[in-house]
């Protein structure tokens, strides 16, 4: 049986699953910077593993049933009327019922301490930093409170700091994901949403909106810079030196406008409680109602001209003509 | 007067469009040029279009499908092939524009217009069939089903030409589908081809259902019916349970888009997550209404093939209850990362990896069936066994996915695509291969060649596995669904392979066509003469191939599981041939507003989309008065003679006489 169709089928499937295991060094979910991750690609890998106490021998046996009982093998039992034993039917039954039941614990256990919505415990009892990211028409605003500054597409904050994300939307359905780092989280408009992240590490770590927005929905991409205390330090002084603004409703209204594949922007100064203000310009009586018009007239444009992609990023600062009547 | 309608609406400036374009109305043309020359407008008439024949209404289903997945394949090809080329800044040759209704009117034609039909089609051609009966419980809601699938199908494919279709994904989530996100036509043609075909998947659900409960044969008892018959019956509980949140679901979309209503928009209280929930409320079971007929026919299959009872019957047909009651449990999983609390993740997480219970089940019995049995390696039976590997495969993925703390880096990642291809080729597609092949004698009364069949199958299995294992590599770089270009040149090599790979799948379905071709061209050859070609074991290879219209010269009578074999072997191998005295039958009469309704839906359905609103109450008024003609028409049925019968028997017998016995005891000294 030296060329079979069987050995071809697994030969072929040893290729495929080879990348796989060569591509487990560099790979940004198996080879993560921060707790959470961690702790992620551990489950993954454990799930994969018990389960091979089934996929493997069923793939075996597969194989290995059809070439002995085949047609031409006449030294194989036939006994066309056996169709039924109780110690297989209980074996069968039993063997996944216990890897399920083993992988439903794990589930339960997982699913709370891996919660997003769950503080990391910081070792000595600090308070996690809060950064709060909004994704707008395609481009992630991200507003530092405690800073009082904000920035278009970048992303920084020191090592071994729990930060707490809370993310929304300014538009349609997006998700906040850094891949190096763990847990995505839906940003919803009018939602207030979050997630708890780690790095371990120092490092830039791309992240992106995992969820389809839209004309520019590739280009929703950023960087999360990770470094010491001080490099975040020097990095909040940058930002601080822009000479723009972010007020609500003019100035974000503007920057919301569909855009794609931005510029990293910095804002120096930004609306007390501006996060806050989106989600409530969903909410009844919000604003966002009456920018609406002129908005979907904007998002219709940016389809349209000759698919828009690719366009430079408008800007926003120079120009802005506010959106809608004030 | 045109309502939004105005020849801008036609995309003259894309050549890729505007070629299509011209090759189907060439190809339209040179069709019905040549069904003009040779006169046969009258018989598509009253053999096809109208026929309530339930065997013709499934190779209608299965011709559309086919049709459709070259479709669904060449937006396959382009997405690869885009994104085989926009890496690193460069920019492919499909814009967002374009690339996104690709990967829209990929999703949507590969479900509903291309897997359903298959599965519904090949429902309509077996389970009559299978259970003995004559034809379905409501021979004319079967024929009215088929033509608004067939709308829907007509709807999809004008949007190509005329305006834009959605780009929102194949589920089109609020609030991107909204009016305020998607100002355009592509929702709205989403909207109706969605709305007027599930109308008639839903009427599908129902007539199917009551026909396994009702129209039964002597001595078919729920526990004696073929397993294909009890995943057909399961697929069609959760058709008529789930198909109406769709409606409901699309209707409420259609308020907001309409009447500026708030179910599902950004303010005014609307909420997108009710959206997610209701979409997936029916997502979720409509993938079991696909798989789980699959299971059938491979079940079916392999008992055949290996000559042997399905291993563990009563199991079997428990599995498969258990799976159609937690396919309604488990939608959340599709949506862990919204941010539900952990109690809610988890026991969603919990329901779904059970189901990999029953599931498992199912495919150790089909490994004990192959057991002590006698495997023959026909194509159907190479399809199964690709299935049961690439379906573990899958559903290990599956577990994965399911466990929420896992999902949550998961999620929306080429991890989800590679996954549910892996399932949905692995599983439905291959299912669906392997049910053509092996009941395609019982349509058309020759076999389909088995050359050209196991071509198509290596090149489908080899080309899966090409193409969708990178894809799995690539979401553990951080690589997602629905990216028109993207950074990392790392990313491109894989990208490629799985380029390679689609071009292998292409090879498959290029051997599908050619063994089409080389089948009917060796159609005398392939003659199944005796109605029962593979040895089979249940009631649809008692009677002759192509099935005669009125199924059985006399209704069987069971009295157990597998009848047909057990007489078959009572008989001395030699099946029971029917005996004179014939009795009159009594037939459903073919319907002319089955076809009258659809075609005024669609043209409904199309004046909806482009707002033109007199249109909209022509179509809405014809499918009434269609449906009024229809309620009134007393002449649905009527008696086929007795005489009548007993030609058509005789016939076959006079065949079976010619060439057939002596190919019968051929193929019985193999079983010796």
């Amino acid at each position: 049986m030296s060329r079979t169709p069987s050995l071809r089928k697994l030969g072929a499937l040893l290729l495929a699953a080879l990348p796989l295991l060569l591509a487990g060094c560099s790979s940004a979910l198996l080879d993560p910077k921060g707790q959470i991750g961690e702790e992620q690609r551990t489950l993954i890998l454990t799930a994969f593993g018990l389960m091979q106490i089934v996929v493997v021998p069923v793939i075996v046996m597969t194989l290995l049933f059809a070439w002995r009982y085949r047609r031409s093998n006449r030294d194989a039992t036939y006994q066309p009327d056996w169709a039924h034993s109780n110690k297989i039917e209980a074996v069968v039954w039993l063997i996944p019922c216990v890897i399920i039941a083993f992988l439903a614990l794990l589930t339960w256990y997982t699913s709370h301490s891996l919660d997003p919505h769950k503080p990391i415990a910081a070792d000595d009892g600090q308070e996690p930093m809060e950064i709060q990211a909004v994704s707008l028409d395609w481009k992630w605003l991200f507003i530092y409170p405690e800073q009082g500054i904000a920035t278009v597409n970048e992303l920084a904050f020191p090592e071994d700091t729990p930060v707490r994300f809370r993310v929304t939307s300014g538009s349609v359905m997006n998700a906040f994901f850094i891949p190096r780092l763990g847990s995505q989280i839906y940003a919803m408009a009018g939602m207030d949403n979050d997630v708890h992240l780690i790095a371990d590490e120092q490092g830039i770590y791309p992240g992106r909106s995992t969820n389809y927005s839209g004309a520019g929905f590739s280009g929703m991409t950023f960087d999360a810079h990770v470094g010491s205390e001080e490099d975040f330090d020097a990095w909040v002084a940058e930002v601080r030196e822009s000479s723009r603004s972010l007020s609500f409703p003019e100035e974000y209204y503007a920057l919301a406008s569909p855009s794609e594949n931005d510029e990293i922007q910095y804002f120096s100064e930004v609306s007390p409680a501006l996060y806050e203000s989106i989600l409530k310009s969903f909410h009844a009586g919000g604003e966002h109602a009456e920018h609406m018009a002129a908005y979907a007239d904007e998002r219709q444009g940016a389809h349209g001209h000759g698919g828009g992609h690719g366009e430079p990023a408008e800007s926003h600062g120079a120009s802005p003509s506010t959106k809608g009547a004030e | 007067m045109l309502g939004k309608l105005s020849l801008e609406a036609i995309p003259t400036h894309d050549p890729i469009i505007m070629t299509t374009f011209a090759a189907v109305v060439l190809g339209g043309l040179a069709v019905m040029g040549g069904v003009t020359y040779f006169k046969k407008w009258g018989y598509l008439w009253r053999e096809w279009i109208t026929s309530i024949d339930h065997k013709k209404l499934g190779i209608m289903y299965f011709i559309v499908a086919l049709v459709m997945l070259l479709r669904g394949f060449a937006d396959a090809i382009m997405m690869r092939s885009q994104l085989a080329m926009a890496s690193a800044g460069a920019e492919g040759f499909l814009p967002p524009e374009h690339y996104d209704q690709i990967f829209t009117a990929h999703g949507v034609i590969m479900i509903f217009f291309v897997a359903m039909p298959m599965v519904i089609g090949l429902m309509n051609l077996v389970v009559p069939l299978q259970i003995g009966a004559r034809d379905v419980a409501f021979p004319f809601l079967n024929n009215l089903s088929f033509w608004l699938f067939a709308a829907g199908v007509v709807l999809v494919n004008v949007s190509l030409f005329v305006g834009e279709f959605a780009k929102t994904g194949w589920l089109a989530y609020a609030p991107l589908s909204g009016l305020e996100y998607s100002p355009g036509v592509g929702v709205d043609y989403w909207i109706w081809a969605l709305q007027i075909s599930g109308i008639g998947t839903t009427l599908t659900g129902i007539n199917f259902f009551v026909t396994i409960l009702k129209m039964r044969t002597k001595g078919m008892t729920l526990f004696r019916m073929p397993i294909f018959t009890w995943t057909s019956l399961c697929a069609n509980i959760l058709i008529i349970a789930s198909f109406p949140i769709l409606t409901a679901t699309i209707a409420l979309l259609t308020l907001d888009r309409y009447l500026g209503m708030h179910f599902f928009t950004n303010d005014f209280g609307g909420n997108m997550m009710m959206y997610v929930n209701l979409i997936w409320a029916w997502g979720h079971p409509e993938v079991y209404i696909l798989i789980l007929p699959a299971f059938g026919v491979f079940s079916e299959v392999i008992a055949t093939f290996a000559r042997k009872r399905l291993f563990g019957y009563n199991t079997m047909v428990w599995a498969t209850v258990a799976i159609t009651l937690l396919s309604f449990i488990v939608w959340l999983h599709h949506f862990f990362t919204m941010g539900a609390g952990a109690n809610v993740n988890a026991f969603f997480g919990i329901m779904t990896m059970i189901i990999a219970i029953p599931t498992g089940v199912k495919i150790f019995n089909w490994l004990f069936t192959m057991y002590r049995g006698r495997l023959e390696f026909t194509s159907p039976v190479l399809w199964t066994l690709g299935f049961i590997i690439t379906f573990t495969l899958g559903g290990m993925t599956g577990v994965m996915l399911s466990l929420p703390a896992a999902n949550f880096v998961l999620h929306n990642s080429l991890f989800v695509i590679a996954h549910f291809h892996n399932v949905i080729i692995g599983g439905v597609v291959f299912g669906m291969l392997a049910g053509l092949t092996y009941w395609f004698p019982k349509a058309f009364g020759f076999t389909l060649d088995e050359k050209w069949g196991k071509r198509s199958f290596w090149c489908w299995i080899i080309g899966f596995y090409v193409a969708f294992m990178p894809l799995y590599v690539l979401s553990f770089f951080g690589a997602v669904r629905r990216m028109q270009s993207y950074a990392n040149p790392e990313w491109q090599p894989m990208m490629v392979i799985a380029w390679v790979g689609a071009l292998i799948i292409a090879a498959g379905i290029a051997c599908t066509v050619i063994q089409f071709y080389v089948s009917l061209r060796d159609r005398k050859q392939n003659q199944d003469v005796t109605g029962d070609p593979w040895d089979g074991r249940t009631l649809e290879w008692s009677t002759s191939s192509p099935a005669p219209f009125y199924n059985f010269a006399h209704l069987p009578e069971v009295k157990g599981v597998d009848d047909f074999w057990t007489v078959k072997q009572a008989n001395g191998g030699q099946p029971p041939l029917s005996e004179p005295p014939y009795q009159d039958i009594h037939m459903p009469k073919n319907t002319w507003e089955g076809p009258v309704m659809a075609l005024f839906a669609t043209i409904a359905g199309f004046a909806l989309v482009w707002h033109i609103w007199w249109l909209v109450a022509v179509g809405s008024l014809g499918v009434f008065a269609a449906f009024i003609a229809r309620v009134f028409n007393e002449d649905v049925d009527y008696y086929v003679p007795a005489a009548e019968v007993e030609r058509i028997e005789r016939e076959h017998r006079q065949r079976l006489k010619q060439k057939g016995e002596l190919a019968y005891s051929t193929r019985l000294g193999v079983q010796a």
